[in-house]
Order: structure tokens, then C-alpha cells, then sequence
């Protein structure tokens, strides 16, 4: 049985008719991991013994339970968190040295709902420290590479997510957005990345980076396994009051329905100089198949994404530093000298944003960029149904690139970050390769909309079947 | 726009506010680096938003409250909050003393 090319809806039909069982599929991901990931660095903690206790007893229940599937509808399916994302009793980093040796008391709300739902944990996977980063370089332990070629970067900042799916050590990578942090690691690595709407997936248990711009999303091989995984995680939870009050949709129920008639926008600020030919070229055909499906395509204006990026950069660096705050060397973890640079120099321009003299015209400033930015949005949505741009300027970069100069880094970000000022979901989808490598479009709607994303994308996958494109290694 | 060059100064000053020390060369690279980023964020002054309204969120909800009342569900006990600690005394967390006589 090749894992490499399973996805949530095979394996469920194959453990519902016996063809292997829950054990045999857990195996299979501990033995791919241990063969591969010395390699790739995605996992930071296995949850190995767990893990297998839990197929058993899962194996059990296929036995004994017609309906289990039913009740249980991610019933065996193996996932890799994130290490933000709270775990009770299993190490949970965040990335970072600072807690390296932590053991969380509870669930995040999403890894309940997960577990409940079924979902194994095959282990926590490793990610820029914090989820500060675009590379999963600024990881506090050994960087992620890119399953698709070993010497570039997988994108971050949920890097290890990104590969752990791509090259078949669990069938779903959850992660966190807050700029790019799900949409940029499936552009490069050839998935499906959703950053929801913010309010849309509890936050609660999930370490903050920027409380007003943090998703939770996760990453899958298929338009359909997406779907599956939020109609778990997505809804309203006490325990978190940004969650909002607005009905789930069952979202693979509509999956295959078509998108005759339908508009799309193509934000002209996105299609400018610092766009590499080759990728315009992909994005460009991939449009070429939305229109044959039906679509319409036609160029709109989002006028401030020029001020995008600073305003980005000066209010998820102010919410850092106050979130970070609370690491203080006394009720959490270690030292603050233990810190990676990327985390010291957030908390250092977040101060600086915060500090007296200059709140007025960095934070408020920004505050006040990020409403003109989200009504950008909001117009454009009254001419078209959804956007489509570039996941990235640029194919997955080298290892190594972009260390040196964090602006450079923060600008490989610059078709995303837009996203999370406005609190809309956006949408990874592979479109295709370029030199061997792969390449993102990302389809963006207004609030709640996540259900049309899942529709257009489905029929394009279709019509594409990128995904079915696995991963060999290269440059090993 | 006058180019932005922060001085040792505002950096220790800037690592103070983030309780945060930094040794000599950590100085030297984030002047420069800090200095790039807070002048392409600098970009910002150019825009009129006058009539303007701040967004500190997204969703819109307001006053979401829940009722005063103690929720066991969302409580640890003592020895689950302590269960994962290497450094307890009874029933508190032993941290290092944080003040001298």
C-alpha cells in the first residue's frame, strides 16, 4: 500500500471495507517517517505509543460498530499538529527553546475536536519559533526543507505541516495563519491550504502570535479532505469569544456543483514588477481552466496593497510583543536572552510601534490602514465573487536565502498578508509546477465563504489533479 | 523621507521596553536590520486617512460576556495544573526569587 498517494477519502473507505486496518495505516506513517524525515525535519515530537494505542482501540470499534464512521467521521486518520497548537501531555514547543520542555494540562479546542472526531496524532511538527516566518528557518531547532527539493525552503511558518503531508507521513498537517502561515507552506509544497475566516475556528489553546489576526487552518492533498477536517474543527466556542455565532456549512456537500457564471477578480496590484514570468505564466493558465469551467475573469483594483505589508508589520509586531510578554522567565519556560533573533526583533519593533511618542502614528496609523484595506476588499466583492492572485512572487527559495535580510523575508508574504488585515479566507490550491517545483494560486472570498473556495477549487482539482504529483527528493 | 538610523541608544532603549538584553553584536545587526524595516513601514505617513475609523478586529462582535459563574469543566485541580512541573512546593510552582532584600 503506497501512503504517499492515500488521501482521507480513500483510507476511510478502505478501513470501512477492511482493506487495512487503523494499526496498519499508523505503522505505515511511523515506518515512512523514520525512513525520511532525518531528512526533511518536519516532526519536533512523535506520539508514537499513543498513536498506535489509539488504532487499536479504533480497530476495535470498526469491528463492533456499524455507524462508528458516523460518529466519528475523521475515524483513524493520521495527523500532524502544529506545535502551537496545545496538546495534553505532549510536548508542545511552539517552536521555541523558551518551552522546549513543556507539557500542557489541556487540549486546545481543536485537538479535542480532532481527537473526538477520530484523528490520530502521529506527532507535532516543527515551524518557525512562535510562527514568526516564512520559511520554517527561524525554527529554534533544525529547519524543514522541501520535500519537492531538499535545498529549498517548504514555506513557513508551518513548515513541518507542510512536508509531513507532502511527502506522506500523515494525511493532514494542521497549522496556524497569521500572514501566510498555512497559504505560503501549501503554495510550495503542492496542497491545499485553507486560512479560514478569523472567528470562523476557535483559537482557544493555540499559542497567540497576533490575537486579532491568528487562523486556524490546515493543510490536506484534496479539495474534499479539506472540506472534511473543518466541518470538525470549524464553529462557535465558549472558551474563545472571537468564535462567531454563524452556521457550519457542510462543506464537501457541495463540492461538484458548478461555477458556471461565476466572477473572478484579479486584483491588478498583485500582477506587477517582482512577480516571477514563470509563475504569472502558471496562474494565468490555471485561469484559462477556471473560464472553461464557466468562470468569467476580469482585472479589478485593490488600491491601498501597496500599504499592505507596512501596515502588516507594524500590528502583528505590537501584538507580538504583548503576547510574548507573558514569557518572562519566571511563570513560563526559560530565559528571555533564549529568544531567537526573528522573536527578538519582533518584540523589539512591537515596542517600539507601542511606545510613547510613536503610538499615534505607527499603531494607530496602521489601525487605520487596515480599515482601508478591508474595504478595499469589501468593494471588490461587490463586483466579483471571488480574487485570485499568486500564493508567492516566486517559486520555494533556497535554504539560506533570505536569512540575513528579515525585510526581504517579510516581503515573500505580500500577496497574504492583505488577507489577515481584512479577516477574509483565503485559499491555497496547486497550480501546477514550474522547473519541477510547485506553485500556489490562491483563491480569496469575502467573510464566511469558504464553502464557494471549496467549490471552485474542487472543480479545478478535477480538472488538475496536481496533487497526484508526489514529491521525489531531489537535490538530496 | 529622512532615512531612519537608529542608534545604540534607541536600540537598548527599544530592548529595554521588550525586557529584553542583547549582547554587543546583537546590537550591531538589529540597528541595521530594525533601521530597513522601520523605514519601509515609514511608507504609511504618505497616506491621508483623516476621516478614517481605527480597526483594533475584524468580527464586529461586541460584549461577548459569559455568565459569573464557575465552570468546572474549564478548572484544573492543583495537581493536574502542577501534574507536568519539575519545580513545585505543596501546592504553588517554585519559581526563582524575583526580589532582593
Amino acid at each position: 500500500m503506497d501512503l504517499l498517494g492515500l488521501t482521507i477519502k480513500d483510507v476511510l473507505e478502505k478501513l470501512k471495507t477492511g482493506v487495512f486496518s487503523c494499526r496498519e495505516l499508523t505503522e505505515k506513517c511511523f515506518v515512512n517517517i523514520k525512513k525520511n524525515d532525518k531528512k526533511i525535519n518536519a516532526f519536533l515530537t512523535l506520539n508514537e505509543e499513543q498513536a498506535l494505542k489509539k488504532a487499536n482501540e479504533y480497530d476495535e470499534l470498526i469491528k463492533n460498530d456499524k455507524e462508528i464512521f458516523d460518529k466519528k467521521p475523521l475515524l483513524g486518520i493520521p495527523i500532524a499538529l502544529k506545535d502551537l497548537y496545545t496538546t495534553k501531555n505532549l510536548r508542545t514547543t511552539a517552536g521555541s527553546k523558551i518551552i522546549g520542555d513543556y507539557y500542557p494540562p489541556f487540549d486546545a479546542t481543536v485537538t479535542k475536536k480532532l481527537i473526538n472526531a477520530g484523528a490520530i496524532i502521529i506527532g507535532k511538527t516543527n515551524q518557525d519559533a512562535w510562527g514568526h516566518g516564512s520559511s520554517g528557518e527561524n525554527t529554534d531547532y533544525e529547519p524543514t526543507r522541501n520535500p519537492y527539493d531538499l535545498s529549498r525552503v517548504p514555506g513557513g511558518s508551518s513548515s513541518g505541516s507542510g512536508a509531513a503531508v507532502a511527502y506522506g507521513a500523515a494525511l493532514v498537517g494542521t497549522g496556524t495563519d497569521t500572514g501566510s502561515s498555512i497559504r505560503l507552506p501549501a503554495g510550495f509544497c503542492n496542497l491545499i491550504g485553507l486560512k479560514p475566516t478569523y472567528g470562523r475556528v476557535s483559537r482557544y489553546g493555540i499559542i497567540a502570535m497576533a490575537s486579532s489576526f491568528d487562523t486556524i487552518g490546515h493543510m490536506t492533498k484534496t479539495v474534499y479532505d479539506n472540506a472534511k477536517v473543518l466541518e470538525v474543527t470549524a464553529g462557535l466556542d465558549p472558551y474563545d469569544s472571537t468564535t462567531v455565532p454563524i452556521k457550519i456549512d457542510q462543506y464537501t456537500k457541495i463540492l461538484g456543483q458548478n461555477i458556471k457564471g461565476l466572477k473572478i477578480g484579479l486584483p491588478k496590484e498583485y500582477f506587477v514588477k517582482g512577480l516571477d514570468n514563470k509563475v504569472n505564466n502558471s496562474i494565468k493558465d490555471s485561469l484559462k481552466i477556471l473560464e472553461k469551467l464557466g468562470a468569467t475573469v476580469k482585472e479589478v483594483s485593490l488600491p491601498h496593497t501597496y500599504y499592505a505589508m507596512a501596515a502588516y508589520y507594524i500590528l502583528v509586531p505590537s501584538e507580538v510583543s504583548s503576547n510574548l510578554s507573558r514569557y518572562d522567565g519566571i511563570r513560563y519556560g526559560g530565559a528571555r536572552e533564549i529568544f531567537g533573533a526573528e522573536a527578538k526583533r519582533r518584540i523589539m519593533l512591537g515596542s517600539y510601534t507601542l511606545s510613547s511618542g510613536y503610538y499615534d502614528a505607527y499603531y494607530l496609523k496602521a489601525a487605520k490602514v487596515r480599515t482601508l484595506i478591508k474595504q478595499d476588499f469589501e468593494k471588490a466583492f461587490k463586483e466579483v465573487d471571488v480574487l485570485v492572485t499568486p500564493i508567492s512572487p516566486t517559486l520555494p527559495f533556497k535554504i539560506g536565502e533570505k536569512t540575513d535580510d528579515p525585510l526581504q523575508m517579510y516581503l515573500s508574504d505580500i500577496c497574504l498578508c492583505p488577507v489577515n488585515l481584512a479577516g477574509i479566507p483565503g485559499l491555497s490550491v496547486p497550480s501546477g509546477f514550474v522547473d519541477g517545483l510547485p506553485v500556489g494560486m490562491q483563491i480569496i472570498g469575502p467573510q464566511f465563504s469558504e464553502e464557494l473556495l471549496y467549490k471552485v477549487a474542487y472543480l479545478f482539482e478535477q480538472e488538475t489533479q496536481y496533487y497526484k504529483i508526489r514529491p521525489q527528493f531531489k537535490n538530496g | 523621507m529622512v532615512k531612519k538610523n537608529l542608534t545604540k541608544e534607541d536600540i537598548l532603549h527599544i530592548a529595554k521596553l521588550g525586557n529584553l538584553t542583547l549582547n554587543e553584536k546583537e546590537i550591531e545587526v538589529f540597528k541595521k536590520q530594525l533601521s530597513s524595516v522601520i523605514d519601509y513601514i515609514d511608507k504609511l505617513q504618505e497616506i491621508d486617512t483623516k476621516d478614517v475609523e481605527p480597526s483594533s478586529q475584524i468580527t464586529g462582535l461586541t460584549d461577548v460576556l459569559r455568565e459569573d459563574k464557575v465552570d468546572d469543566k474549564r478548572t484544573l485541580t492543583p495537581e493536574q495544573a502542577l501534574a507536568n512541573t519539575q519545580s513545585k512546593e505543596a501546592h504553588f510552582f517554585k519559581v526563582k526569587a524575583i526580589l532582593t532584600e
